[in-house]
């Protein structure tokens, strides 16, 4: 109910929106959606990963062997790569959008700087809106909340809508059912 | 007004581009807004954040106090100053002391009242604007001409060319390319700058908190790039709780643009690390510039409560005309105008609160509950007093202060205006309505105003009585006004008083400042109006029934005068305007309209006082409908129609596009009769139709009532 709400809104501001029974199946997504889009070692064409739960219990080294893949999040290479894959811990089901603790600045990074930017999401982190995340989230706890809605967007111009201005001009959400752990 | 100021409208409502975009902006924004406001309760959310900012500008000190304490606990430093000047220097020296050379801002209108960029180019520091809209204007040498759209004004050609000096490369004008360029442009620039500069949308008490929005995502950049971030906030963006973000939030984005939310909202609460693994440097300026002073005037104490969405320039018929660069250099709009007058200073709001036509659609759409034209009408009220009246209006008022006088003059009117009439319009009239424009033909005087027909009428002897309130137009331009409303609450059982020395109901006075002169005339109306005791005093003119019913006791207040006070409320409870008595009388069985008439198609005008100072809309439209015509409803059906009293005189450029809207609107529903309740409107509308040859009928409600009475 809550994620037919969530992708709708996420939907009707440009959002790409997966879901997935589990990890393994949404990675599998992940790396053809990445090779599908040029997914290639030159730095501007790599994909950076910014660190997260997602992670635990993976095969690392099998991940580090894909071209083009990266965990290495510094301004340089986040300001080149492609792809920015980041974990978003909430989601809000009545305006679409993505929520999750920023604090630290390589998750701002692979959001803010990448042409597109992929999204993992546990399915059980979705919200129905706003009242309830700010319930949850105490900024005593975090220094730095982000809320993403859809692409970056403009209408700056004639006030035509157009997509991907100083951030990603793609945001793809993927959904994952059994996170497992804490999330 | 100084030629200057008509210049710069005069520029504006000949600029296509600009009227063009602002124009097609403000029709989809009512149609966008709606929808995104859709399954909420706007009037409840409304009054939340009213009481919830209201509550913070009753608080300003301690609030502020309370986010200084928690935002230096989470390690940020804040520093805080009333002086612009002190902002100023306390921003450059940070700057110096941590060697900046460049700096990067996202969009801030605190930084634009300061004029910090200037400053700081002055001082040798490089300032890049990000947002994509002041980008283009800084690129332009140019002034936002839009809170939320700052370049709404330039076209997609114009942005290409300036974009093509800029990159060394002749560009196209299309739009996605040309966001591209400015995303590659811009990025060397995000990364190369020592310091960040942004406002605060949001600043939270008790968490000391800022919450920064935006579109294209530079607000996260200028936050996290450089290792320095300074945030500019007036306090006004204060509030006390931090669960309240989201009551703005569920705002600002619906009214602002019609999104669900901006695309990025950040919640900043103290500095955060930096990539290379030390601790951003977070310094909040919470900066006053007169806002203690705002709260504590009580009047206009309501002004903190913007959230600033701009959704009052969206909604302006006179915005959309002119844009924003007729307001000056910083605020603009209903909302700016009072912010100049605070934040700069009142005599810089003397030209501009005069674009205020007082139609009120602001105040239908504020999320912050804030009844923008009633404190527009409070600086003319303080312009007047410290500087008195242009001396024109001065002889006008001494002459509307004197009712027989005025009343003679009116009168000698139909015989000097006599030679000029044509049918039922003159081409010009004497006196005070003289300068008269194009695109509109005036009503000729009555050669019998009201007042002498009424002595005509033989009515019934009624046991309920009403006093008759006619106001000028009805009693010496449109008489058989009068005379239908005498017919209908006859046929009700009401019988008709007219009192013999009502005079001008204040109105013009009061909208133009001179609010001694309207307590004057409310005086004069209460005892005329009051003598015999009567159960309803009725009106068909819904800007006098809103001056019987609202105004004569706030003027009284706003002047400090109490003597009258008493009267005027007794006044208050029995007017009442014709259509919701007519429907009233409909509704208890007193009096039946003809039953099974096919009267063919009708469009209804809404007339500003009538739908949004009485809220009365649907009462005539049902006796309409009822009276046996089909009701086709224009696009805008309650968009001002540019009258305003003397505005239409006094700003004839705007007045006439205006006009021609409302027309052109009229006739697309294909009605041949257009209703409304206004004789102002009616004035407005009929010679405007004069004019542009199209045989529509304009009348008003009662002359359409009147025929249909059993």
């Amino acid at each position: 109910m809550l994620y037919e709400q969530f992708k709708v809104r996420a939907e009707g501001v440009s959002a790409e929106v997966y879901r997935y029974a589990t990890k393994i199946e949404a990675l599998d997504y992940l790396i053809r959606f990445l090779r599908k889009e040029g997914l290639a070692e030159t730095p501007e064409a790599s994909a950076l990963w910014a660190e997260g739960s997602f992670l635990d219990g993976m095969e690392r080294n099998q991940l580090a062997a894909i071209a083009g893949l990266k965990f290495d999040v510094t301004r340089e290479s986040a300001a080149t790569a492609r792809f920015g894959i980041s974990q978003m811990e909430w989601a809000l089901a009545d305006t679409g959008s993505l929520a999750q603790n920023s604090t630290a600045i390589a998750q701002r990074l692979v959001s803010s700087l990448s042409t597109i930017h992929i999204a993992l999401v546990p399915t059980s982190g979705i919200l129905p809106d706003m009242p309830t995340l700010l319930a949850k989230v105490h900024p005593r706890d975090c220094a730095y909340l982000a809320m993403i809605t859809g692409p970056s967007r403009t209408a700056d111009i004639e006030r035509v809508l157009t997509i991907g201005v100083h951030g990603p001009e793609r945001l793809i959400i993927i959904f994952v059912d059994e996170w497992g752990g804490n999330n | 007004m100084g030629t200057e100021f008509k210049e710069s409208i005069a520029k504006a409502v000949n600029n296509a581009n600009l009227t063009g975009a602002l124009g097609k902006f403000s029709e989809a924004y009512k149609v966008n807004r709606a929808k995104a406001y859709e399954g909420i309760d706007f009037e409840a959310l409304r009054g939340r954040i009213a009481d919830l900012k209201g509550y913070a500008a009753a608080h300003l000190d301690e609030l502020s106090d309370l986010f200084q304490k928690n935002a230096e606990a989470a390690g940020a430093t804040v520093f805080r100053a009333s002086d612009p000047a002190k902002v100023r220097e306390y921003i450059l020296k940070v700057a110096r002391d941590n060697g900046v050379t460049s700096v990067i801002k996202s969009k801030s209108m605190a930084t634009e009242e300061i004029h910090l960029n200037q400053y700081l180019e002055k001082a040798g520091i490089e300032v890049g604007e990000t947002d994509l809209g002041e980008w283009i204007i800084q690129l332009a040498g140019q002034t936002p001409s839009h809170m939320v759209m700052p370049a709404i004004h330039m076209t997609k050609e114009e942005v290409s060319d300036l974009f093509s000096k800029e990159v060394n490369e002749r560009l196209t004008s299309d739009i996605p390319r040309l966001v591209k360029v400015a995303r590659e442009k811009l990025r060397p620039t995000f990364l190369a700058a020592d310091m960040g500069i942004s406002g605060g949308n949001i600043a939270v008490a008790e968490t000391g908190s800022i919450v920064l929005m935006t579109n294209e995502g530079n607000a996260r950049l200028v936050t996290s790039l450089p290792k320095i971030h300074i945030a500019l906030v007036g306090i006004e963006k204060l509030i006390e709780k931090y669960a309240d973000v989201a009551t703005i939030l569920k705002a600002l984005p619906r009214s602002a643009t019609a999104q669900l939310l901006t695309s990025y909202v950040s919640i900043i609460t103290g500095p955060t690390p930096n990539s290379d693994g030390s601790m951003k440097a977070m310094h909040i300026i919470l900066m006053d510039n007169r806002r203690s002073e705002m709260a504590a005037d009580p009047k206009f104490k309501q002004a903190l409560q913007c959230i600033r969405c701009a959704s009052c320039l969206n909604v302006c018929p006179i915005f959309r005309l002119v844009g924003g660069h007729v307001f000056g250099k910083v605020y603009t709009g209903g909302i700016g105008t009072i912010l100049t007058a605070w934040f700069d200073e009142l005599k810089k709001s003397e030209d501009i609160q005069g674009l205020c036509i007082q139609c009120g659609a602001c105040t239908d759409v504020c999320p912050g509950k804030i009844d923008i034209p009633e404190l527009i009408m409070e600086i003319r009220r303080r312009l007047v007093q410290d500087q008195g009246l242009p001396l024109l209006q001065k002889a006008i008022y001494a002459v509307v202060n004197n009712r027989s006088l005025f009343h003679g003059m009116l009168r000698a009117a139909f015989v000097a205006g006599k030679p000029f009439t044509s049918g039922k319009f003159v081409r010009h009239l004497p006196l005070f309505l003289a300068d008269l424009t194009d695109g509109r033909s005036l009503p000729a005087i009555a050669a019998e105003p009201f007042r002498d027909r009424f002595k005509k009428i033989n009515q019934p002897r009624l046991k309920e009585k009403a006093a008759f309130y006619a106001g000028c137009l009805i009693d010496f331009a449109y008489p058989e006004m009068g005379e239908a409303l005498v017919r209908i609450l006859n046929k009700g059982g009401i019988e008709v008083i007219f009192p013999e020395d009502q005079t001008c109901c204040g109105a013009p006075a009061r909208y133009n400042g001179a609010y001694e002169v309207a307590a004057s005339n409310a005086v004069d109306n209460i005892k005329a109006l009051l003598r015999e005791e009567v159960t309803y005093v009725v009106s068909a003119c819904p800007t006098c029934t809103v001056a019987l019913d609202h105004e004569f006791i706030s003027t009284f207040e706003s002047l400090g005068q109490t003597e009258w006070l008493p009267q005027a409320k007794i006044l208050a409870a029995k007017t009442v305007d014709l259509s919701t008595l007519v429907k009233k009388l409909v509704d208890e069985g007193r009096l039946t309209l003809k039953e099974g008439q096919q009267l063919g198609t009708i469009t209804y005008h809404d007339s500003c006082h009538l739908k949004r100072t009485l809220k009365v809309f649907e009462q005539p439209r049902e006796l309409l409908q009822k009276a046996g015509y089909e009701l086709s409803e224009m696009f805008e059906c309650d968009t001002c129609c540019g009258m305003g009293g003397s505005y239409s005189m006094k700003l004839p450029e705007i007045s006439a596009p205006i006009l021609q809207r409302k027309l052109h609107n009229i006739k697309q529903t294909g009605a041949k009769t257009v209703a409304m309740d206004c004789p102002g409107c009616v004035m407005q509308i009929r010679g405007g139709f004069d004019q542009d040859g199209a045989s529509i009928a304009v009348r008003h409600t009662v002359e359409l009532l009147a025929e249909q009475v059993e």
